[in-house]
C-alpha cells in the first residue's frame, strides 16, 4: 500500500482531511453536544457558563460518575447490572447503621466496601457459572439489596461520624474554584478504569466477550474469570458511589437511589457504549454522566418549570441528544 | 474397525520422537441428545507429521476436534497426550498445553483490531501494561511471514471472511505449540494463500510440530499431508498413509460407495448462445467509495458467469452491489429492462434475484431456527408474514431440498447451528433455490463442502442454468469457476479487468491475466515483504 | 440415549416444565400455609377465591409481559410500558370524567378507544426510533420511560383523577361466565396473539430478526416493519393493562400507575423461559410466568412474610426459579451430565471415568 505514493498536500489539507477512527466517533460526538448543550445554556442563563457550574457538575454526580464506571465494565461484555441502584442504597444504610452502632469510620467504610463486592461476585458467580441472564441475576441482587436495607432499618438513620462530615466538605481550591473530595475520588476512578480497560489483559479481554462470548472461550481466554470479574469491580464501584452518596445527602434510607442504576445506564449508553458489547469507553460514560447533568442544571436554573414539565423536557432533551449522536455517528459509517 | 498399522513417514528431525504419539484418542464416542456424533473414533498424531482428518460433511471432523480441545465434554473413550491419560476441560486448558487450534467458523472478536485477535491472551507488556507498539510490531511480523500485508491495528470485523481467516491462521501459528489444529482453514483462501500456509506448516512440520489438517480439497491433502484418519457417520473408517492411496480409493473410503458425480466435472462448451436480446440484469457504471469501482456487467437469460480474482479484488462487493445488500454511490442496474435502484436486499428479491453469502455464519445461519425454517425464510419473507406456507407445501419442499442436496441429518426439525458447517451451506443453497429466483448470485457456494457434495452442487446450478436461469459465480477455486461458467470476468484491484468467453480459459490463463497487470505495479512490492 | 424418548422423558424436557413446575411449587406452598387456600365459592353466579383473585390480579402483567415477550425476542426491550400505562388510563379517565353523560357505556367505550389509539401510537414512536433511527431499544424505550410519567401527569394536572362510570370499572372487577372479565381480556389477548403469530408466518420472522438480524436482511426479512409493528403491540398491550389499573381503583395516580411493572412483566417473560438475548419465545410460557408472579404476590401475605422482607423473599424466589431452569445449574445440583452439553459454553465439569486424570 505504501509504494502509492500521495499527491503533494499541503498540512492544512492533511489537517482538514484527519478523521478520527470511527470507534472513537459516538465519544466525540457525546463531547460536541455536551460543549454545543453548555454553550447554548450559557448565552440563555446568566451565571451558568462560569467554570464552577463545570465542576459543581462533578461533585453533584460523584456518586452517578462512579456508578456509570462499574457500569460500564459490565455492559461492555454484553452484560447488565441492574442492582446498582439499590446496592447505593444498601450502602448507605450499612455506613449510616454502624456509624450509629458506634463503629470507626474506617471499619465503616470496609464494611460498605465488602458487603458490595461480594454481592456483585455472587451475581458474577450465578451468571456465569449458572447460565442465568444478566438482567434477571441482577434483578434478583436489586430486590436483594433492597431488601437487605430494609431489614437494617426502615426509618431513614442520619449520619453525624465527624469524620464522614468533614470528608463530606473536604475541598480542593483552583484559585476560586473549588473540587469537593468525592469528585476527585470519581474521577480517579474513572483513570483508573480507562487504563484497566485499555492496557491490561483483563481489560481486552472484557472487549473480546462483548464482541463474541464464544470466540472468546475459543481463543482461550479468561472467560470465566472476566465475566465474573466485572459484575465484583460493579458491585464494588456500587458501593463506592454508595459511600459517596451517603457522603453526599449524610443519611441511610432505604427509598434512597431507586431507579439510579437506569441513570447509570443512560449515562453509559449516552457515552456512546455498544448494549450488546464489544464497544465504548469509560470516558463516554463520564461524559453521559455531564450531560445527564447538564439536563437537570439547566432545567434547574430555569427555574419555573413544575414537576412534570422537568420530566418531559428531561425526556425531550435526552431524546434531541441521542437522535443528533445517532446522526452525527451514523453519517460515517 | 480395521486398524492399519502405519507410521509416520520419517520426516527431518521428527524420527527419533515418532514411536509414541503426542496425542493419542482412544476410542472417543460422543452424543448429542440422541444424534450419536462420534462413536468408538481413535486418532493417533505423531510429531512432525501433517495429519488429515477426512470425511464428507458431518462426518464429525469438527466435533472430534472439539472433543481433543476440550470444547465438548466425551462420553466414553481416553486422551493420551505424550503417552500419558489427560483430558482437558477447556479450550483454554488445551491451549495452555500446546494445542493450539482454529476452529472450522472463524473464532475471532470482531470489534478488535487484527493485532489484538492475533495475541489475545499473551499480549507483549511493560511494566505490567499491554504495550500496543510491541503487540502491533510483532503482529505485523507474523503477518508479513505469512506473507500478508494487513494493518495490524485495523479492526478485524471491516476485514473480509478471508482475510480474517488469515488472520486466524496467523494467531494459531504464532504461539510455540506441539500441536496445531487446523479445520478447514484454506476453505476461502486463494491458490496464493494456501501456498504460503503450506510453507508454514512445511516449516513447523520440520520443527517436530504434530499438524492436524481438515480440507476438503483432495489436491491440498495431497500435497500437504503424509498420514490420514478418515471418518464416515461418526465412525473410524481407517487410517492411511497418504502416498498409499489413490484419490479414488479415499473417495470411496469417505462416502462409503463409488463415486458417480465425479464423471460430470468435465467441461461443456459455453453456452453463447444466451448472449442475445435484452439482458436479465445489467449493471452500468456501479460502484461504492472504498469496495468496487465503477464496472459495467451484463447478465443473460440462461448464463452462468464465472467472476475470478484475488482476495480482496472486489469479487465480493460486486456480489453484494447486485442484490443491493450494500447501495450503489454510482451508476445503475436495469432489470429487464426496468431501471432500479436497489435500496435493500428486498428490491433485489422482489425481482428475483437471489444472492448467497460468502459469509455463512454471520449473514446466512439463522441458528436457532430449525433447518426448516431456514430454508424457507426467503421464500417466507417475500411472501409476507400474512401468507404463511401451508404445511403441506412446506414439508414438500423441505423434503425435496433435502434429498436434492443430501443434507444430514435428514431432519427438518433438526437446530441450524448444530449442523455441521457443509450442511449448513447445503440449507442456504435450498432457501435460496426454494424462491425459484431468476438470477442466482452465488458467493463461495462450496465453500466447505464435501467433494461429493460439490459435484453435486455444480451439476444443479449447470441444470438450473439449462433451464434458463442466470447465475453469477463466485468462487475463489478457479478449476470450479472455469468449470461452470460460459463467461468468465476477471477482476483485479476493486474492478473489472478483463472479459472474455469461457472457450478453452486454462487456470494458468486467467492467472496470467490476474498478475499481467499485477506484475508491473505490484510484483516487486511483494516480493519485498515475503522476503522480509 | 438412542432408543425413542418415553412419555416421562418428553415431559421432563419439554421447554414448560420448569415454569408450570414453579408454579405448582409456589401454590403448594400456600396451601400448606393455609389449607383454605384452594377454596372458591360462587357468589350471585360469580366466582370468588385466591384463586380467582390471582387469575384477576394476573392480568395487567400478563397483559403487559405478551407485547414484551415479541419486543424481546427481536432482541428489544421495552422500559416505556408503565409510563404507556400511565398515560393510556390517564387519557381515558380524564375524557371520561369530561365527557356529558360520566356514565355512559359509551363514554366508556369511547374513551378506553381514545386512549388505545394514543398508545398504539406511543408504541409506534418507540419503533420508529428503534427500527428507522436506529437507538439501541433500552435507551429508545426509556427517553418514554422519563418522559411519559410526565406526560401522563401534564394530562390529569397532576392531580389523582377519580373517575365514576361502572362500565369502566368493570373492566377490573365485573364478571362474564363467572369468570373475572380482566383476566378474559388477557386471555383473549394472548390467544389473540398467539393465534396472530403462530398461525401466521409473523413469529418464524421475529424469531429470525431476533437470532440473526443481518442474515434476516439479506433473506428479505422486512425487520423495519416487524420491529415497528411488535413495539406498536407492546405500547397497545401496556395501554389495555394501564386501563385494568385503573379501573380496579376507578382512578388515576399517574405517579404510581404501573410503576415498576416492566420489571415484573420481563421477570415473567424469562419465567417462561424465552431468553432476553432474543429469538425463540414461548407466548404459553410469558401466561405461566405472569400467573407466577400474581401468585407470588399472592403468597407473600399468605404465609405471613412481614412487609420488610417482601423485596428479601421475592430475591431468594426469582433466584431459585432461574436455578431451576438452568440447564447448567441443573447439571452442576445432579453433578451427572443430562443432555446436550452447551454447544457455545465450555463444557460442564464432569466425573471423568475411572482413571483418567482431570
Ligand atoms: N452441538 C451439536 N448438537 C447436536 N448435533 C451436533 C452438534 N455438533 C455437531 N452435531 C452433529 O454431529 C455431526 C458431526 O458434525 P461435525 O461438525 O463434526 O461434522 P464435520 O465432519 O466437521 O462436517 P463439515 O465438513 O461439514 O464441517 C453432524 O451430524 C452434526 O449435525
Ligand atoms: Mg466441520
Amino acid at each position: 500500500m505504501s509504494a502509492i505514493t500521495f499527491p503533494t498536500s499541503s498540512t492544512w489539507d492533511r489537517v482538514k482531511g484527519y478523521t478520527p477512527p470511527t470507534r472513537f466517533l459516538p465519544v466525540i460526538a457525546t463531547l460536541a453536544l455536551f460543549v454545543g448543550l453548555f454553550g447554548a445554556g450559557g448565552v440563555r442563563y446568566d451565571g451558568l457558563a462560569d467554570p464552577q457550574v463545570l465542576l459543581s457538575l462533578l461533585i453533584d454526580n460523584a456518586f452517578l460518575i462512579v456508578l456509570a464506571v462499574g457500569m460500564t465494565f459490565v455492559i461492555l461484555t454484553g452484560g447488565i447490572d441492574l442492582s446498582v441502584g439499590s446496592v447505593v442504597a444498601l450502602s448507605t444504610m450499612i455506613a449510616a447503621k454502624t456509624l450509629q452502632m458506634g463503629w470507626s469510620p474506617y471499619l465503616s467504610i470496609a464494611a460498605v466496601l465488602a458487603t458490595g463486592t461480594l454481592l456483585g461476585l455472587l451475581m458474577g458467580l450465578l451468571i456465569h457459572y449458572f447460565d442465568i441472564q444478566p438482567f434477571i441475576a441482577t434483578l434478583a441482587g436489586l430486590f436483594l439489596a433492597r431488601g437487605l436495607t430494609y431489614l437494617i432499618s426502615v426509618e431513614s438513620i442520619s449520619i453525624s461520624d465527624e469524620t464522614f462530615t468533614q470528608l463530606a466538605f473536604k475541598t480542593v481550591y483552583f484559585g476560586e474554584y473549588y473540587l469537593r473530595w468525592t469528585a476527585i475520588v470519581a474521577l480517579i476512578t474513572v483513570a483508573i478504569a480507562a487504563y484497566v480497560l485499555a492496557r491490561t489483559r483483563f481489560g481486552r479481554t472484557v472487549y473480546a466477550i462483548g464482541g463474541s462470548e464464544s470466540s472468546a472461550m475459543l481463543m482461550g481466554l479468561r472467560v470465566a474469570f472476566t465475566k465474573v470479574g466485572v459484575y465484583v469491580i460493579s458491585g464494588f464501584c456500587a458501593s463506592l458511589a454508595g459511600l459517596l452518596f451517603s457522603l453526599y445527602i449524610l443519611s441511610g434510607n432505604s427509598l434512597h437511589a431507586v431507579g439510579m442504576e437506569l441513570d447509570a445506564i443512560a449515562a453509559v449508553v449516552i457515552g456512546g457504549t455498544l448494549l450488546t458489547g464489544g464497544r465504548g469507553y469509560v470516558v463516554g460514560s463520564l461524559l453521559g454522566v455531564l450531560v445527564l447533568g447538564i439536563i437537570k442544571t439547566l432545567i434547574s436554573f430555569d427555574g419555573t418549570l413544575s414537576s412534570y414539565w422537568i420530566r418531559i423536557i428531561t425526556g425531550v432533551l435526552l431524546l434531541a441528544f441521542v437522535v443528533v449522536q445517532r446522526f452525527a455517528t451514523r453519517r460515517q459509517s | 474397525m480395521t486398524q492399519m498399522d502405519v507410521q509416520p513417514s520419517e520426516t527431518g528431525t521428527a524420527a527419533p520422537t515418532a514411536r509414541t504419539p503426542v496425542i493419542e484418542m482412544r476410542d472417543i464416542s460422543i452424543t448429542f441428545g440422541s444424534v450419536r456424533a462420534l462413536s468408538e473414533v481413535s486418532l493417533r498424531l505423531y510429531p512432525g507429521e501433517v495429519h488429515a482428518l477426512m470425511g464428507e460433511n458431518g462426518a464429525g471432523k469438527s466435533t472430534l476436534i472439539k472433543a481433543l480441545t476440550g470444547v465438548y465434554t466425551i462420553d466414553s473413550g481416553t486422551v493420551l497426550v505424550g503417552g500419558e491419560e489427560h483430558s482437558f476441560s477447556s479450550p483454554a486448558a488445551s491451549q495452555a498445553a500446546g494445542i493450539s487450534t482454529v476452529y472450522q467458523e472463524v473464532n475471532l472478536v470482531p470489534n478488535l483490531t487484527v493485532a489484538e485477535n492475533m495475541l489475545l491472551g499473551r499480549e507483549p507488556r511493560r511494566f505490567g501494561a499491554i504495550n500496543v507498539r510491541a503487540m502491533n510490531r510483532r503482529a505485523r511480523e507474523t503477518l508479513t511471514g505469512l506473507g500478508l500485508d494487513i494493518d495490524p491495528a485495523s479492526v478485524l470485523g471491516e476485514h473480509p471472511i478471508a482475510i480474517q481467516q488469515l488472520v486466524a491462521i496467523a494467531r494459531a501459528v504464532d504461539v510455540e505449540a506441539r500441536v496445531l489444529i487446523l479445520d478447514e482453514p484454506t476453505s476461502s483462501l486463494d491458490s496464493d494463500e494456501v501456498a504460503k500456509l503450506f510453507e508454514v506448516m512445511r516449516r513447523l512440520r520440520e520443527q517436530g510440530v504434530a499438524i492436524v489438517f481438515v480440507s476438503h480439497f483432495l489436491d491440498q491433502i495431497y500435497e500437504i499431508s503424509d498420514r490420514m484418519t478418515i471418518l464416515r457417520n461418526g465412525r473410524l473408517v481407517e487410517e492411511r498413509m497418504v502416498s498409499e492411496t489413490s484419490q479414488l480409493e479415499l473417495v470411496k473410503l469417505m462416502i462409503g460407495r463409488e463415486l458417480e458425480a465425479l464423471e460430470r466435472l468435465d467441461r461443456e462448451p459455453p453456452n453463447t448462445e444466451a448472449e442475445v436480446g435484452t439482458p436479465v440484469l445489467q449493471a452500468l457504471g456501479i460502484g461504492r467509495k472504498g469496495s468496487l469501482e465503477a464496472t459495467d456487467l451484463e447478465l443473460f437469460e440462461g448464463e452462468v458467469i464465472g467472476i475470478a480474482g484475488l482476495l480482496g479484488s472486489g469479487r465480493t462487493e460486486l456480489a453484494r452491489l447486485l442484490f443491493g445488500a450494500d447501495t450503489v454511490d454510482t451508476g445503475e442496474l436495469t432489470f429487464r429492462s426496468e431501471r432500479r435502484r436497489l435500496r435493500s436486499p428486498r428490491h433485489a428479491i422482489d425481482r428475483k434475484i437471489a444472492f448467497s453469502s460468502e459469509d455463512r455464519k454471520a449473514e446466512g445461519v439463522v441458528g436457532d431456527l430449525t433447518v426448516a425454517d431456514n430454508m424457507l425464510l426467503a421464500l417466507q419473507a417475500s411472501r409476507g408474514w400474512l401468507r404463511p406456507i401451508p404445511q403441506s407445501t412446506r414439508t414438500r419442499l423441505v423434503d425435496e431440498y433435502i434429498q436434492a442436496l443430501d443434507i444430514r441429518p435428514a431432519d427438518p426439525s433438526a437446530l441450524m447451528r448444530n449442523l455441521s458447517g457443509g450442511n449448513q451451506q447445503k440449507v442456504l443453497l435450498a432457501r435460496w433455490l426454494i424462491t425459484e429466483p431468476e438470477v442466482l448470485i452465488l458467493d463461495e457456494p462450496t465453500r466447505g463442502i464435501d467433494i461429493g457434495a460439490k459435484a453435486q452442487i455444480q451439476a444443479k446450478v449447470a441444470e438450473l442454468a439449462a433451464e434458463g436461469l442466470s447465475v453469477v459465480f463466485i468462487s475463489a477455486e478457479l478449476e470450479e469457476v472455469l468449470r461452470l461458467s460460459d463467461r468468465l470476468v476477471v477482476m483485479r484491484d476493486r474492478r473489472k479487468i478483463d472479459e472474455r468467453p469461457n472457450y478453452d480459459v486454462s487456470v494458468s490463463d486467467v492467472l496470467e491475466i490476474i498478475a499481467g497487470e499485477a506484475r508491473s505495479e505490484q510484483q516487486p512490492e511483494q516480493q519485498e515483504e515475503t522476503r522480509a | 440415549m438412542p432408543e425413542s424418548p418415553t412419555l416421562v422423558q418428553r415431559v421432563v424436557r419439554h421447554q414448560l416444565m420448569w415454569p408450570v413446575l414453579a408454579l405448582v411449587a409456589l401454590l403448594v406452598v400456600n396451601v400448606v400455609a393455609t389449607p383454605t387456600f384452594f377454596n372458591i365459592r360462587m357468589q350471585d353466579g360469580h366466582l370468588y377465591g385466591n384463586l380467582v383473585d390471582i387469575v384477576r390480579n394476573s392480568a395487567p402483567v400478563m397483559l403487559v409481559a405478551l407485547g414484551m415477550t415479541l419486543v424481546i425476542a427481536t432482541r428489544g426491550i421495552d422500559l416505556s410500558v408503565g409510563a404507556i400505562a400511565a398515560i393510556a388510563a390517564a387519557v381515558a379517565c380524564t375524557r371520561i370524567v369530561g365527557a356529558a353523560d360520566e356514565g355512559a357505556a359509551t363514554t366508556a367505550i369511547m374513551a378506553c378507544t381514545y386512549a388505545l389509539v394514543v398508545c398504539l401510537l406511543l408504541g409506534a414512536w418507540n419503533g420508529f426510533l428503534v427500527s428507522v433511527l436506529g437507538i439501541q431499544p433500552i435507551i429508545a424505550t426509556l427517553i418514554l420511560m422519563v418522559a411519559g410519567r410526565g406526560i401522563s401527569m401534564a394530562i390529569t394536572d397532576g392531580q389523582i383523577t377519580t373517575v365514576n362510570n361502572s362500565w369502566f370499572s368493570d373492566l377490573a372487577s365485573g364478571f362474564v361466565l363467572t369468570l373475572p372479565l380482566a383476566f378474559l381480556v388477557a386471555v383473549g389477548v394472548f390467544l389473540l396473539t398467539a393465534l396472530l403469530t403462530r398461525r401466521t408466518a409473523l413469529g418464524m420472522l421475529i424469531e429470525a430478526v431476533g437470532i440473526n438480524p443481518e442474515a434476516s436482511r439479506l433473506a428479505g426479512v422486512r425487520s423495519r416493519t416487524i420491529i415497528w409493528t411488535v413495539y406498536a403491540f407492546a405500547g397497545l398491550c401496556a395501554g389495555i393493562a394501564g386501563l385494568v389499573i385503573a379501573a380496579n381503583t376507578n382512578s388515576v395516580n399517574a405517579n404510581s400507575l404501573g410503576l415498576w411493572i416492566e420489571l415484573d412483566a420481563i421477570l415473567a417473560v424469562v419465567i417462561g423461559g424465552t431468553s432476553l438475548a432474543g429469538g425463540r419465545f414461548s407466548l404459553t410460557g410469558t401466561f405461566i410466568g405472569a400467573l407466577f408472579i400474581a401468585t407470588l404476590a399472592r403468597t407473600i401475605p399468605n404465609i405471613g412474610i412481614p412487609s420488610e422482607l417482601n423485596y428479601l423473599f421475592k430475591a431468594v424466589v426469582v433466584i431459585a426459579v432461574c436455578l431451576l431452569q438452568s440447564p447448567k445449574a441443573r447439571a452442576v445440583f445432579r453433578s451427572r451430565r443430562g443432555g446436550p452439553t452447551v454447544p457455545t459454553g465450555p463444557a460442564a465439569p464432569v466425573p471423568a471415568k475411572a482413571g483418567s486424570v482431570a
